[in-house]
């Protein structure tokens, strides 16, 4: 016991302070949560629930309908995800299994740069360059509609994906590889026999984690989907334009008089975007809790 | 390394929204340094914010003494600041909305209005597009969803798309009222669903530029030359008039509102002097920005009740 009580003091003094800031993150997301809730309710009180839950949303003239932001939002994040899943696990798969070791150190802080573009240079790109590109080669009367901003939304969760599902992969243990090989296997039928299965769960929270990326993002999906607070109901939804929730909050919080039944609806759609990504946060997570416990692959 | 990364822009961001709340913010210390300084707060209209700009660099550069800061933000942005107290002057493409005068009023002050210049609202459409003129009852019933092909007004077979600014704009209000309902106060019309709104009028002119389908409005002192502007008629035999600062001038184009300021009662004497400055000399500033100078305005005024 050569240890000093001072260095004990030192030491428990640090970890209480690590412990206070880890709780506190906790306490942020709870008061964060609590502010929502209180500026957001009285919305639920003030609006009848079907126009609350209505198709029409025009806010300055009492129409308060949440349906189409809500489903825009869904509609854009859905395409987004299936756009950038199979581009995601398949560049996780090269970088990890394929890409010889010099190509692997280029490619994985090229990667990590792509999340690093602020969103509003994305969106500017996909309103000058992908929507007309997107106008003509679809025949769409305009280039601001749902698709281009699954397109820039897919490219904005591409580095998550890729990050995530790579972990993933990191964690299937040589063994397996080994096994596959010996087995007979080339290295493609091992790698998506067996080295991707054995991920799946980790690949599943890669896209849980890049939807709740994609439902949040705000600035690029404003500047390129046009912003119409239309039903995106039928086959062509996808090439008409969208409004968002993150899009509607962003564009009309501005302006809005403070306290004012607006307002309490913005905050409203706050908290139903809040509630879907907890959600979706929530789903990721215990994914990947369940393969902790069950002592990581199967 | 991408955690590195993160916390770096983290620091970026936070430093930078701490320097520019601190341009928001009124500068205690500045008017420590110079006790004899007054200084005029001003926020409100995007519209208005490069024009109420100029006015005040050059104010600044005629008096020192007086330290006037300009904020956009949003006509209803600045009219809530003014009845919170917290500016001299509001900057509005719109009138202030009779609740707001109440609550003004609950505060204590009674607003008072100034038409500081005219602004002509431009339709605009792409280059090639055929068409040359509209009616105020054809904008009308593009923006409500009535005619939904350029054929229908002697164009091309191509779809409409309509473009808008967001609903928070003065100029959407203006636009709505004035055209999509034709002034009047008994119609309930609305923007047609599928109408795109943008975020700026940097949106509206980037889509305008590049789509043949496109049918926008913006201020005038916003459209580019790579833009068709189109001229307007009151009515099928009315004369179409495309707007200028002299077509407004003598009232013949018909989509031009006046842009306000407000203060909160009767304003101190170095923001009365601001303000006689702007409706006075202040006015030559005016048509190098795009907008309408007031001397000859239609209804020639300088405050109106």
């Amino acid at each position: 016991m050569r240890q000093t009580p001072r260095v004990r003091w030192g030491e428990f003094a640090i970890e209480s302070l690590i412990r206070v800031i880890g709780f506190s993150t906790v306490g942020f997301v709870i008061i964060i949560f609590l502010f929502l809730l209180r500026e957001g309710l009285p919305a639920f009180a003030q609006i009848n629930l079907d126009n609350l839950f209505g198709t029409r949303w025009y806010p300055t003239f009492g129409l308060f309908g949440t349906l189409p932001l809500v489903l825009g939002s869904a509609l854009i994040t859905i395409t987004a995800i299936v756009i950038a899943l199979p581009l995601g696990v398949a560049t996780a798969v090269f970088v990890r299994e394929v890409a010889p070791n010099w190509a692997r150190e280029i490619l994985k802080p090229m990667i990590e740069v792509l999340a690093g573009i602020p969103s509003v240079v994305l969106g500017f790109f996909g309103m000058t360059l992908v929507a007309p590109i997107v106008r003509e080669t679809f025949g769409a009367p305009t280039g601001l509609v749902a698709f281009t901003g699954a397109l820039i939304l897919a490219y904005m969760s591409l580095p998550t994906i890729i990050s995530v599902a790579e972990d993933a992969l990191d964690a299937v243990p040589k063994l397996y590889r080994d096994a596959g090989l010996a087995m007979g296997a080339t290295q493609w039928q091992t790698i998506w026999r067996v080295v991707v299965p054995a991920a799946r769960s980790g690949i599943l929270t890669a896209v849980m984690l890049g939807m709740g990326r994609a439902i949040g993002e705000t600035m690029a999906v404003m500047m390129v989907t046009g912003n119409a607070a239309r039903m995106p109901l039928g086959l062509d939804a996808l090439f008409r334009p969208v409004r968002t929730m993150t899009a509607t909050i962003a564009a009309e919080m501005g302006e809005v008089a403070h306290g004012s039944v607006h307002y309490h609806a913005l905050f409203a759609i706050g908290i139903i975007l809040f509630v879907i990504t907890f959600l979706i946060n929530l789903a990721a997570a215990s994914t990947m809790f369940r393969k902790r416990r069950r002592g990581g692959l199967r | 390394m991408a955690r590195a990364m993160r916390v770096v822009l983290a620091v970026v961001l936070v430093t930078a929204v701490l320097a520019l709340a601190q341009c928001g913010a009124p500068r205690p210390t500045d008017a420590v340094e110079q006790p004899a300084a007054v200084s005029i707060q001003q926020k409100g209209s995007d519209t208005l914010v490069n024009l109420a700009l100029a006015w005040a660099e050059e104010y600044m550069h005629l008096h020192p003494e007086v330290r006037i800061s300009v904020t956009g933000g949003g006509s209803g942005t600045g009219i809530a600041a003014l009845i919170n107290g917290t500016v001299d002057i509001a900057n509005a493409s719109r009138e202030m909305k009779p609740e707001e005068v109440e609550e003004a009023r609950k505060n204590g002050y009674t607003p008072k209005e100034y038409t500081v210049a005219w602004d002509a609202i431009a339709v605009v459409v792409h280059p090639s597009n055929p068409v040359d003129g509209l009616t105020l009852q054809q904008v009308s019933d593009i923006y409500t969803g009535k005619i939904t092909n350029w054929r229908q007004v002697g164009g091309e077979n191509r779809p409409i798309v309509l473009l808008s600014r967001e609903s928070n704009s003065g100029t959407y209000v203006y636009f709505l009222e004035h055209v999509v309902r034709l002034g009047n106060p008994k119609s309930d019309a609305l923007f047609s669903p599928d109408t795109l709104l943008m975020p700026s009028s940097e949106g509206i002119s980037a889509e305008v530029r590049q789509n043949p389908n496109a049918i926008g409005y913006d201020g005038l002192g916003y459209v580019t030359p790579d833009q068709k502007t189109l001229a307007i008629a009151r009515d099928a035999d009315g004369p179409f008039v495309l707007p200028s600062a002299e077509t407004v001038n003598d009232g013949s184009y018909p989509i031009a509102r006046p842009l306000y300021m407000y203060t909160a009662g009767e304003p101190a004497p170095h923001v009365r002097a601001y303000l006689d400055w702007i409706l006075g000399d202040g006015q030559r500033l005016v048509a190098g920005l795009g907008f309408v100078p007031l001397r000859q305005s239609p209804t020639g005024g300088s405050t109106t009740p």
